[in-house]
This record gives C-alpha cells, structure tokens and sequence, in this order.
C-alpha cells in the first residue's frame, strides 16, 4: 500500500536536486569566471534607481489577512467534499442529503461573508 | 530482463536490501525518462509562446539563433545560466535561496501521478487528485517565500497580491474537481480517464461526447479560467505586473534562480494542460473510435490535446488586457464560486434521478 508512495518520495526528493543543482552550479561558474562582482549599489533592494526609503516590511492591508482566513476555511470544505464526493455513488440519496445540509450551512456563511463586504476589494 | 536485475540487485546488496535498490535505481531511471522530455517541453513552449504571440501581432518572433529559432531556447538558458546569482544585502539569505527550488519542486513532483497512457504512468496511487491538490497548493509557498526574503517593497507587493489571488482560485478549482470526482467515483486519475471512455456515445463510437467537458461545461470553463490565474499567467497576471511593480516576487532575482522561476511557471502550464485534458477531455482516448483516429498511439492524443491547451494560455494572453486586480478577486469569489456550488447540487441532483448517465 505504502509502496506505491515510494516513487512520490523520490520524485520529491529529486524535484529539490532539480531546483537546487542548477543554482550550485550557476554560482561555483561565476565565481570560477569572475562574474561574481557584488558591489553595494547592485546589493540593494530595487526601488527604480533610488535609495531605498525606509523598510520593506511595512504594514498591508488587512484584506489579504481575510482572504487568507476564508481561504482555510472554504478549503477544510473542499477537504471534507472530497471523500464524499468520491463514495457519492455508493452512500444513495441519504448521502447526498446530508451532504446538502452542510453545504446550505456553509452558504448561509458565504451569503453573511459577502453581504457583510468581506470580499469587496474596493 | 527486470527480473534479472532484480535478481542481480539481490545478489549483490544482499535478500533485504536488492530489492529497495532495485526499486530506488528503477524508479530513478523512470524519473528521469519525465523529467528530460519534460524540460524539453518547457524549453520549446518559450520558443512556441514568442512565435506563436509573434504571428498573432503580425510579427515574425525569434529566427536567429538556429534554423528558424529552434535554438534560441538553449542560448537563453546559457545565458541565464552564465549570468551572476545576486543575493541582496537585506534579503534573508537562506529563505531567498529557498524560494525558488520551493517553487519549482511542486510543478515538477506533480507528475508523479500523471498517467501519459493505459497503466503508463510512475506511481498508481489510488489518491491521485488529492496528492495533485496538496501539490500545487504548496506551489504558492515558493512565490511568497520569494516575496518575504528578498525585503524588498515590489517583491513584497507581489507577494502578497499573489498569495490572495492563488489561494482565492485554488478555491475554484478544488470545488470544480469535487464536480468530477462526483462523475468519475475516483480519485485515480487513470479511472477518472476510463470513466470517460463509457456511456451512450462512446458506445455508438463518438467517445468525444461521453468525455466530461460536455456535461461539466461550466466546471471545464471554471478550472480552466482558474489554472490560469494560478500559474500566474496574463490576463492574470498582477502577482509579476512589469508595468506596475515590475515582476513582483522575482526581482530581486538574476540568473540562475530567476530561470527556476521561469522554469516553474511553464511546467506548471503543461501541468494544467495535462489536468484538464485527463480530467475533462478523456486523457489519450481518441476522440472518434473509427480508423483512421484510433492509429496515433494513446500517448500521442494526449500529447496533441496538451498541445492544444496549451497553446490556448498563450492565445489568451495575445488577447485578453490585463484585469484590475479588485477584478481578478471579483472573478474568483463572486461568479466561480457560486458557479461551482450550483453546479454541485445540480450534478447532485441529476445523479440521484433516474435520468444520471454515470
């Protein structure tokens, strides 16, 4: 059973040496041909050509907090529709109803979301 | 042949070990034999991306390097390859390395499950989907490590810009894969295929009308508008927004670790192509089951409706301006979700009726 997970693993394991080789060997060939120059200018953070003005770590807007939260919760939804959705077949019409129940729960939460501007971004 | 090696492995690594490295060694090779043409494919889809865009503008698009540019993916990337890796005098160094090998495993590790043909295919869990689903969630991980480490304001624009848009169409996504998994009764990509495959149509020999994308029209529409803002594609596309915040995420990133960026955000095209083609336009059947359609070999259909989507994210973006990003938002809670919703009591309720087809 597990076994069959085995190629995943390695699969994982060789998609980081894949990500991680090229950039090894990128920066022992640019220190080998000279082209690692850093000066202070090139070292500092972008900001069209000034100085930067002050920190990057700066307050954002409280809306990507709230899409980050409704997010976890509209996917536990998707998490707990998978397994049902799959054995929809077999569980006959008491299955589906009360599968129904939950996902009318859920959509008065989505009607409150949405009628309170949570998904407004203006 | 395998069993001679099986066997040799034994011989030499002893009855526990033979078989654990003939499975590791094995496996290795099958890796490999994706990751290679895989490469190649993004390689050439930069190529095919400026041509084809170039022959919608009425341009000729790179014809330099090579006969007619079929070189100029291999100048790029040694170019890219050659150019210096600059790490920021403020960037959290370790995140910052990190970032793009975050980005590029996910893309890459999701083909694990993708079978290319009838039993070909690396590993035949029977949780495909959902292995595919964690995947390509992990995959948003990659753009906001970026955005964080590199301490810089544009970076961390994107970042943040990015993280709401993928995780707000992962959300459409996953309700419009609950409306396959519903028809199909599988999370196994192979049977979500077979499933197609059946029904009236199919039977009379016009297979391409028992495949998913004609009763799961809207969800066809809903992944795929999704896939495309999570691969971060135009119109889409404000997470790297030259003209505003001048590609976001990446740009603090030069040479190499830009490229696994690059090389990310294609093979997650391909990705998605391949999803969308396995889950809702039959996988490698042939879409009329009569001669002359059922000599091309099954990894070949699949290879051409791949194509096919493909090239499809590209016409989109030759066409479609880029949307303001209280849109994209709009788009994605406003009209997918109550679309996607609808369309699972719908199919629910078609499936409980005497007239369900699956």
């Amino acid at each position: 059973m597990l076994v069959e997970y085995y190629p995943i693993l390695l699969f994982i394991v060789v998609g980081l040496l894949v990500g991680a080789a090229p950039m090894v060997l990128s920066w022992i060939g640019s220190l080998i041909l000279g082209t690692h120059r850093p000066d202070d200018a090139k070292l500092s953070p972008y900001e069209c050509g000034f100085e930067a003005f002050d920190e990057a770590r700066m307050k954002f807007d409280v809306r990507y907090y709230l899409v980050a939260i409704l997010f976890i919760l509209f996917d536990l939804e998707i998490a707990f529709l998978f397994p049902w959705a799959v054995a929809l077949k077999e569980i006959g019409f008491a299955g589906f109803l009360a599968m129904m129940v939950f996902l009318a729960i859920l959509v008065v939460g989505f009607i409150y979301e949405w009628r309170k501007g949570a998904l407004d971004w203006e | 042949m395998t069993d001679w090696l099986l066997s040799a492995a034994q011989g030499t690594f002893g009855q526990v070990w033979g078989p654990v490295v003939y499975q590791t060694v094995l496996n290795l090779v099958l890796i490999v034999a994706i990751i290679v043409p895989l490469m190649l494919g993004v390689a050439y889809l930069t190529l095919w991306e400026r041509k084809l865009i170039g022959w919608m503008q009425i341009r000729i698009g790179p014809n330099r390097v090579g006969p007619g540019g079929l070189l100029q993916p291999v100048a790029d990337g040694l170019k890219l390859f050659l150019k210096e890796i600059i790490l920021p005098a403020k960037a959290n160094k370790g995140l910052y390395v990190l970032a793009p090998v975050m980005a590029l495993m996910p893309a890459l590790a999701a083909w694990a499950v993708i079978p290319f043909a009838p039993d070909v295919v690396l590993a035949d869990v029977n949780a495909g989907l959902l292995y595919l689903l964690a995947l390509t969630s992990l995959g948003v991980y990659g753009v906001i490590i970026a955005g964080w480490a590199s301490n810089s304001k544009y970076a961390f624009l994107g970042a943040m810009r990015s993280a709401a848009q993928m995780v707000s169409y992962e959300l459409a996504m996953g309700f419009a894969l609950v409306v396959v998994l519903m028809v199909s009764g599988s999370l196994n990509l192979s049977d979500i295929v077979e499933g197609q495959g059946k029904g009236r149509f199919a039977a009379m020999g016009w297979t391409l009308l028992s495949w998913n994308w004609l009763p799961l029209l809207p969800m066809l529409v809903v992944y795929f508008i999704s896939g495309v803002a999570e691969t971060n594609r135009a119109p889409f596309d404000v997470v790297e927004g030259e003209s505003e915040i001048v590609a976001g995420h990446m740009i603090e990133y030069s040479g190499m670790s830009f490229a696994l960026f690059f090389l990310a955000e294609y093979m997650n095209m391909w990705l998605i192509a391949a999803l969308t083609v396995l889950m809702f336009f039959g996988g490698w059947q042939a879409p009329v089951a009569v001669a002359p359609f059922t000599w091309l070999p099954p990894i070949g259909w699949l290879l051409i409706k791949m194509f096919f989507v493909v090239s499809l994210f590209l016409w989109i973006r030759a066409t479609f301006p880029r949307y303001r990003y209280d849109q994209i938002m709009r788009l994605g809670w406003k009209i997918f979700i109550p679309v996607t919703l609808v369309w699972i009591v719908v199919v629910g309720v078609w499936m409980q009726t005497p007239w369900s087809i699956w």
